[in-house]
């Protein structure tokens, strides 16, 4: 396989690897906080707002390291270095 | 593809490129500040008021509380800087609806602007509350060995404030533009009332964690109590 191969076939698997995982793992960790959440507010009504708002906070900071892997699977997919790199020497080449 | 506002030229010369970030953060702006300033011309404290001034109390006010919540308790000395924020970002994301517009949040510079403004800021109300070399001390507690991390934290906080609005707002506008080319028109209008709702509790994030960074920074520490001689 020669380089523009291996760099184009390494990032799409890569791509698809960080988007399942960063989709599973957090929803996984939400999904706990959420039950949580949920049965300390059956315990106690009145504290809601303060539950409520720590919730969302908590569920922001886990949503964080999935937006982190979807960052990272769109820079592979659109705006990759390596692939423009060999791009750009493909086109040196076939210009010459 | 267009990943961001920043790829959107409005006008260019030499290399100053008016680009859509400063397009659309200059017409956020405008609108915040004229908005603001024309409501408030005439402000009255009888029980007869403009709803424009309904409105305002309302925003203010809810922002106040939330302050408060969080444990700032003076909240008139916060709520410029975080009820700004607030929103700044969440008049970015409720634009949407407009057609042709990009929100400025949607580029890497504005989030990475708006985190370094909350980085400053954090040390500037600690400095004012607690004074420089009881702020500074702050890094030490609990322990002295406890210095670098809690330096590291400050940075990766702030770069996790930026990328956090910047990846959501991107990826809002992102499904947006890959549903119109494969699926018929419902879909794009369903993803874009998602692209809001979840634009509201970015803004709402964004501001209630600086207001959580500034109140860890301004919490003076009650001295311990000395355990009783028993007698």
């Amino acid at each position: 396989m020669d380089n523009m191969t291996l760099i184009a076939v390494t990032s799409i698997v890569t791509a698809g690897l960080t988007t399942s995982l960063g989709c599973m793992m957090p929803a996984l960790g939400e999904g706990r906080s959420v039950a949580t959440a949920l049965t300390s507010l059956a315990q106690q009504p009145d504290a809601s707002a303060t539950i409520t708002r720590t919730l969302f906070v908590g569920l922001a900071m886990i949503e964080s390291t999935a937006i982190y892997c979807f960052v990272v699977s769109m820079i592979l997919i659109f705006a990759n270095p390596f692939w423009n790199h060999v791009i750009a020497e493909a086109t040196k080449a076939t210009g010459k | 593809m267009r990943l961001s506002p920043d790829q959107m030229i409005f006008w260019q010369h030499g290399f100053i490129k008016l680009n859509g970030t400063i397009v659309f953060t200059w017409g956020l702006m405008v609108v915040l500040a004229v908005g603001s300033k024309l409501i408030t011309r005439k402000l009255s404290t009888e029980l007869k008021r403009s709803r424009w001034q309904n409105l305002l109390e309302i925003v203010v006010t809810a922002i106040e509380k939330q302050i408060e919540d969080v444990g700032l308790h003076h909240p008139e000395k916060y709520i410029g800087f975080l009820g700004t924020l607030f929103l700044f970002v969440a008049l970015a994301a409720l634009c949407t609806i407009i057609p042709g517009y990009e929100p400025p949040t949607a580029s890497l510079s504005t989030t990475a602007a708006l985190a370094l403004c909350v980085f400053v800021a954090v040390p500037l109300f600690g400095i004012g509350e607690q004074g420089l070399v009881g702020y500074l001390k702050s890094y030490t507690k609990p322990t002295v060995i406890m210095l670098p991390f809690n330096i590291i934290s400050e940075l990766s906080r702030t770069l996790a404030l930026a990328v956090r609005l910047f990846g959501n707002m991107m990826s809002g506008a992102m499904i947006i533009g890959i549903l119109l080319t494969i699926t018929p028109f419902i879909f794009p209008i369903v993803m874009t009332a998602l692209g809001l709702l979840t634009g509201m509790v970015q803004a709402y994030i964004f501001s209630i964690l600086a207001a959580v960074y500034i109140a860890a920074a301004t919490r003076t520490r009650k001295p311990k109590p000395e355990p009783a001689p028993n007698t």
